[in-house]
């Protein structure tokens, strides 16, 4: 199925501080999408608004012409699956109930044998089918953010909406999980957005790049227009050396600028 | 990388599933899955079980001798006239005396297991309980109020029940009113219970002062748990109670999974959270205020029959609620029945002798560490 995502002057704020301001964009079919910016600019905020974990004061979110605010939670988490930042457990849960969890949209009372097969193959995928049993809080953070990826694919949600999913993984599992989600994105026509902090990787698997500052987007497009040396001066007050790399810009942070608040 | 897994989305169908596992494909991992899954089913109907057993052995304890036959035959004459006779003044008396207590326990043990079980889940909090929630002290000023100042929202035979009834309600209401405020946080939620729970108390302690005997007797039964309340004539209310409850907490088992796993992700897999906590904190409530309202404060079951349930069968609560009942009526049933007969004819209150059996019991689970270690 294609669906397109709309996102149009989003404006929200925690209590009275601004965080989004007039956010707008549109995201085709099929298409990984990440979105950058320093700490604090607002891209876990913006994926909560999208999913309508919080709701925005301003502007709406569309989803094959839909608007999300007036969908019920159920309808939402068909159209769309979300991946944490990080996740703490009080009370002892296994894997695979973890990622039996995100076939709450679909599943009956007592839950079917398919179901639990959806799990055994997305276990298999991710190579974590060895942990099915142990307990959640006592795996790795990079295991866990295994699941939790485990746990949105299971959704079968036709928008996947990730927070920072590679942040605790190693270099190995940071491209196994970048070429799981992209194969996913191009096999089942569905679309990734998530936040990233690694700009290298963002580049290299990215089809469009939304490039976030204090709230408001400072730049979108394809890889080799948002990740200029200009921009990064500009965002993250570095100076970087960008370069060409199989056809995708690469970055090497230099150093700091001083000084002027850009 | 991965052209043989790419398929994965695609669901299984029956036939492939079938064929695999005729095939002998299920992996060590699902196996073990499948295993846990009927230890768990198995946990749960066999407590029940021992449920069954030990009540036909609790009826023969007491002064008049009644083998363990009789009390089934007597039980299931209730039922089944035509297959199953008993003399009658056994009868009356298995019927009448001996099995109302035994049934009032397993129901008080039963309500609060899962009462404890749903809360802590709602509130992400292990301490979460219906006593340290104060909806327990509620009912007990209630009570306090009835007995000595002679004020009751109700009249009648409900002039004190319904009193401890109402303001265990009011309780309750008061700790989701304070959930349904953005931004509560649960430990605010606990914090605010055992707030309440003190206050409740220093009232019900300051009107002893003006108590006479008789109404100190009473408030003094009542703090203590005293299943001796309970009884066919009464029973109404809470086996109506029961029947509405207990399914609707059952029904939210996915929910409660889901719930545990924090605000943000229930929302984005389809949970409204808020609403769930207030419908279980409700529900929950209500089945509460109907149990302490007849037997009295009986602390520590809810607290820690789930807790006991968590560390042998684990988190999910399809398993998790019905275990916590059985475990809560479990504990609740035995520690009665020793209390009634360990000095008789003097009778040991039901909420001590819960606390006093169960404490040990709960230490015993906690020492043994986690759960793999049960069945591996
Ligand atoms: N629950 C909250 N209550 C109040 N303010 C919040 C809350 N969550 C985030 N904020 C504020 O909103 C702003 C944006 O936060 P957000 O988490 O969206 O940033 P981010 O871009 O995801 O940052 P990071 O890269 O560090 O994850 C920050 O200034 C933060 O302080
Ligand atoms: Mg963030």
């Amino acid at each position: 199925m294609m669906i397109k995502l709309q996102a149009k002057e989003i404006v929200f704020g925690y209590d009275s501080n601004p965080v989004l301001d007039s956010v707008s964009f549109e995201i085709a079919p099929s298409k990984l999408v990440t979105i950058v910016g320093p700490n604090g600019s607002g891209k876990s905020t913006l994926i909560k608004c999208i999913n309508k974990i919080v709701s925005p004061q301003g502007g709406s979110i569309l989803i094959d012409r839909r608007e999300v605010a007036k969908m019920t939670r159920m309808e939402v988490a068909r159209y769309l699956s979300y991946v944490p930042q990080s996740s703490v457990r009080i009370f002892p849960t296994n894997v695979f109930d973890t990622i039996l969890m995100g076939r709450r949209p679909h599943i009956g009372w007592l839950g079917s044998e398919r179901d639990e097969e959806k799990v055994w193959d997305v276990l298999q995928l991710l190579n974590i089918e060895r942990l099915a049993m142990n307990n959640f809080s006592e795996l790795s953070g990079g295991q866990q953010q295994k699941v939790l990826i485990a746990r949105a694919l299971v959704q079968e949600a036709e928008v996947m909406l990730l927070d920072e999913p590679t942040s605790n993984l190693d270099i190995w599992h940071q491209l196994d999980v970048m070429n799981i989600i992209r194969d996913v994105v191009k096999k089942k026509e569905i679309t990734a957005i998530m936040a990233l902090h690694d700009l290298n990787l963002a580049s290299y698997y990215s089809d469009r790049i939304i490039m976030m500052k204090r709230g408001k987007i400072v730049a979108v497009g394809d890889p080799h227009s948002v990740i200029t040396e200009e921009n990064i001066a500009s965002v993250y007050r570095v100076q970087a050396a960008v370069r060409k790399l199989s056809d995708r810009p690469m970055i090497m942070p230099l150093r700091q600028i001083r000084g002027s608040k850009a | 990388m991965m052209s043989g897994k790419a398929l994965f989305f695609r669901a299984k169908t029956r036939a492939e599933m079938s064929q695999s596992r005729r095939a002998g494909k299920r992996s060590a991992m699902q196996t073990a899955h499948d295993r846990f899954k009927l230890v768990r089913i198995f946990f749960v109907l066999g407590i029940a079980a021992l449920l069954v057993f030990l009540t036909g052995l609790i009826i023969t304890l007491g002064p008049l001798e009644i083998s363990v036959a009789d009390a089934y035959s007597a039980l299931l004459a209730r039922f089944l006239p035509d297959h199953f006779q008993s003399e009658a003044l056994t009868s009356r008396v298995v019927w009448n005396i001996r099995f109302p207590r035994i049934l009032g326990g397993m129901m008080a043990g039963f309500g609060l297991g899962i009462c404890g079980c749903v809360m802590q889940a709602v509130l992400k909090n292990p301490l979460a309980s219906p006593f340290t929630l104060g909806i327990t002290a509620g009912a007990q000023f209630g009570i306090s109020m009835a007995a000595v100042i002679g004020f009751s929202v109700l009249g009648g035979p409900y002039f004190i029940i319904g009193n401890a009834f109402l303001c265990a309600l009011l309780c309750s209401f008061f700790i989701i009113g304070l959930a349904a405020i953005k931004g509560a946080t649960s430990e605010n939620l606990v914090l605010a219970g055992i707030a309440v729970n003190y206050f409740f108390s220093a009232i019900s302690q300051l009107l002893k002062y003006f108590a006479s005997d008789e109404q100190l007797r009473l408030m003094t039964n009542w703090g203590m748990g005293d299943l001796a309340a309970f009884s066919w004539a009464n029973s109404q209310l809470l086996l109506a109670v029961f029947v509405i409850c207990v399914p609707l907490l059952m029904s939210k088992c996915w929910d409660l999974n889901i719930m545990t796993a924090g605000d943000d992700t229930a929302k984005s897999i389809g949970v409204n959270a808020e609403n769930t906590r207030l419908f279980i904190m409700a529900t929950s409530s209500l089945l509460v205020a109907v149990i302490v309202c007849f037997m009295g404060i009986i602390a520590f079951v809810g607290l820690v029959a789930p807790h006991m349930a968590r560390m042998v069968i684990g988190g999910d609560h399809r398993f998790l609620i019905p275990a916590s009942g059985v475990l809560g009526a479990l504990v609740l049933m035995s520690a009665d029945a020793v209390g009634m007969n360990l000095m008789a004819p003097t009778i040991i209150p039901t909420g001590i002798m819960t606390s006093i059996v169960g404490v040990p019991f709960f230490m015993y689970l906690m020492m043994k560490g986690k759960r793999k270690e049960f069945w591996t």
